[in-house]
């Protein structure tokens, strides 16, 4: 391996930027961005060296001895292969447009320093979880992760709803986690190490090693994807978290975070048994199914856009249970693309309306913002999976992947989450961008500067034609060595080879954009809720999830709360310390009485010591 | 009758333990002073009478330089109840109880 220091640069770089800007220069906001600015691109640009020098069919290693507590050999490393080399591109390179977008974003904002100390923390930490070499690492990197999208999403933490949307993405993810680390303890109690090529190696050389656990183990990991990927049951932190600024959604609910759950199913595929990946499938299936229908009605455009996510991600970890991790991290580098590029227009749209985010406010933004509408529509086009964006090609090879299992019913449930997809991305899309204005912030819309759109360019060439530059191929050489790469050729032409999915997923795209159309051509408000009654006002209201929580876990662990608070306040502070302290303050006002100032009463007790002393010495 | 080494001893326990009645009983501060004097001598008496019986001088040598010291503080000791009377008006252990909190 040529150039082994580079991806120790890549890795260090932004907590390098974050500890200058928290250090010294937080007080300067254009300095602060730039070296987080130059973190981030710096990363991408040695990236793409190392990738030139080696190639990315590299499967190794750089490491260097941690901690050793007994039998546990734990080594600081960092593993070298096309997944970890993808995800480097996608997080650097996605990450980096976001950065400078944010630069024009958040420019009026007095945090501008901070935001970016956070951003580039952030990114240190999803660097670790992407280059981790073992599972201690990765779970380390793993809660580095979840900590600083608490920081991003607090951002404006004088808003009450940010500071409790913060909260509830960080203690929902510390759910998922918890079971991720009972997982990684079980798999180094039962195989003796955390290093996932050693434990590759031991699972094909002795497929039963994990034995009667190999499920339970499986399933334990899978949580911690469950928390970050923000799967059914825990979905309800993702839509929230969009109290964060929009960079920051765009960045880590969309590109990179929530992609790390799929990410590091795909890292040790190996571990997940049958069983295991069947439930993960039904999780997957089940997700994408219930956020399609809950983005069907929200009116905030982050919102639809977050559920969107949801259902995408729910998307891939389906893939991952139906055995194809090819399928899964194709959508994800295809959603990186077209999700931040959502995510960022969004943005644009937000800034040129005054902060105005509800959907049935704005209206005839195509005249206003062009550059900004190109953008948001080929985002939606492959979001939708319309050839030849690149959503078409990485969505076509799930349903492929769901047909070669032969699983119809999640092929079915696919099917339909593609029409649903279809219909509620356009669904914004006419009634932000068609139109008429339905607010006066709306009417005096305009063009956000080169800074904004920028990115967005960048981001939509790449979401356009993402589906056939090679990328699938890098990941063939992970998954399957035997499969031989496409060339350009082959790539535009492989959804033909299974024509099936390919029409039946054009077909039901072009219906829900056709549906989309008929209804919110011209509409001034949302026709749906009277067609469909109670469904809508359900969808509308998220199917109560977040209220059935409410009312049964957080009811429930009010309660052991105050109990704990009970026995905490009465039983250990006032029994049991306050006899302590109650007995020491009543001895001491009793001996307060022998202590008279009188001299002769301690002559007398003098006396009395002596005669005593005198008796044991001479008495006996 | 003969006079020996317990009589002497009867005597001195007697002194000493008449001064150190007067010590914890008595409120004068004077009185109490000379009742510490009456136990300083009950142990000159013993050490005497231990002197003599034995035939070693050791503790009549002893006894000179215990009368000596006994004079030096008495003189200190005198001095301090006249300047604490001067201040407090008082010569009574009652009132001198600024010890106590």
């Amino acid at each position: 391996m040529k150039y082994e220091i580079l991806p120790w640069l890549i890795l260090f770089l932004p907590l390098l930027a974050t500890a200058v800007i928290t250090l010294f220069t937080l007080r300067c906001k254009m300095t602060s961005s730039l070296i987080s600015i130059g973190a981030v691109v710096a990363g991408f640009i040695l990236t793409i060296i190392f990738i030139s020098a080696n190639g990315f069919h590299i499967n190794a290693e750089t490491s260097t001895n941690w901690l050793t507590i007994g039998d546990l050999h734990v080594d600081f490393g960092l593993k070298l292969d096309a997944l970890s080399l993808m995800m480097l591109l996608i997080v650097t390179g996605v990450g980096g447009a976001i950065h400078i977008y944010s630069f024009g974003y958040m420019d009026e904002d007095p945090g501008k320093a901070r935001f970016f100390a956070f951003m580039s923390l952030f990114t240190f930490s999803m660097l670790g979880i992407v280059l981790a070499n073992n599972f201690l690492e990765m779970f380390i990197a793993w809660e580095l992760v979840g900590v600083s999208s608490y920081l991003l999403i607090g951002f404006w933490f004088e808003k009450h709803s940010a500071g409790d949307a913060a909260k509830k993405a960080f203690i929902t993810n510390r759910l998922g986690d918890f079971g991720f680390l009972l997982g990684i303890l079980m798999v180094w109690g039962l195989l003796g190490s955390l290093n996932f090529s050693v434990l590759q190696n031991s699972i094909v050389a002795n497929p039963a090693a994990l034995g009667a656990m190999a499920t339970t183990a499986g399933l334990l990991i899978f949580c911690g994807a469950v928390g970050k990927s923000a799967q059914f049951p825990l979905h309800v932190w993702l839509a929230d978290a969009m109290e964060g600024p929009t960079p920051v959604s765009a960045l880590i609910h969309a590109a990179t975070m929530v992609a790390a759950g799929v990410y590091m199913l795909c890292r040790v595929l190996f571990l997940l048994d049958a069983d295991a990946l069947h439930v993960i499938a039904y999780i997957g299936g089940f997700t994408a199914l219930l956020a399609a229908l809950i983005a069907v009605q929200q009116n905030d455009i982050k919102r639809i856009i977050a559920y969107s996510t949801l259902s995408q991600l729910g998307y891939m970890v389906m893939a991952v249970g139906l055995n194809g991790p090819t399928p899964a991290m194709f959508h994800l580098t295809t959603h990186a693309f077209f999700k931040a590029l959502l995510f960022l227009s969004a943005g644009s749209v937000i800034l040129a309306t005054h902060h105005e985010q509800d959907i049935w406010k704005m209206g005839n933004l195509r005249k206003k913002m062009p550059v900004t509408f190109w953008t948001f529509l080929i985002g939606a086009l492959a979001l939708s999976g319309i050839p030849p964006f690149s959503g078409f090609y990485s969505k076509d090879s799930i349903f492929a992947q769901c047909l070669e299992q032969k699983n119809y019913l999640l092929f079915g449930v696919a099917v339909f989450v593609a029409a649903l997809t279809a219909f509620y991305t356009f669904r914004l899309f006419f009634v932000v961008f068609f139109g008429k204005e339905k607010s006066d912030h709306a009417k005096h819309a305009h063009e956000s500067s080169l800074v904004i759109t920028l990115p967005l360019i960048v981001l939509a060439v790449f979401a356009a034609i993402g589906g056939f530059i090679g990328v699938v191929n890098n990941y063939y050489s992970q998954f399957a060595p035997n499969h031989e790469a496409l060339s350009f050729v082959q790539q535009l032409i492989e959804p033909l080879k299974t024509p099936v999915p390919m029409l039946i997923g054009i077909g039901v795209a072009l219906l829900g954009i056709f549906l989309a159309f008929s209804f919110y051509k011209n509409a001034t408000n949302d026709p749906l809720p009277a067609k469909l009654g109670k469904l809508a006002e359900a969808m509308k209201n998220r199917f109560y999830f977040d209220e059935i929580y409410e009312a049964t876990f957080i009811r429930a662990h009010d309660f052991i709360a105050t109990v704990a608070d009970w026995i905490d306040r009465w039983l250990v502070e006032g029994f049991c310390i306050g006899a302590i302290r109650g007995g020491t303050d009543l001895s001491g006002r009793a001996l307060r009485l022998v202590q008279t100032g009188n001299l002769q009463t301690y002559a007398f007790l003098f006396v009395l010591g002596v005669a005593v002393l005198l008796y044991f010495v001479l008495g006996k | 009758m003969h006079v020996g080494l317990e009589h002497y001893l009867t005597v001195s326990f007697l002194l000493f333990a008449l001064g150190l009645l007067g010590v914890i009983m008595r409120r004068n501060l004077l009185v109490i002073y000379m009742s510490l004097e009456l136990m300083l001598n009950a142990a000159n008496l013993a050490l005497v009478a231990f002197s003599r019986f034995n035939d070693n001088l050791n503790g009549q040598i002893l006894v000179f330089f215990i009368i000596t010291v006994a004079a030096a503080e008495v003189s200190v000791g005198l001095a301090l109840i006249v300047a604490l009377y001067r201040k407090r008006q008082t010569a009574h252990v009652e009132d001198l109880t600024s010890m106590k909190l």
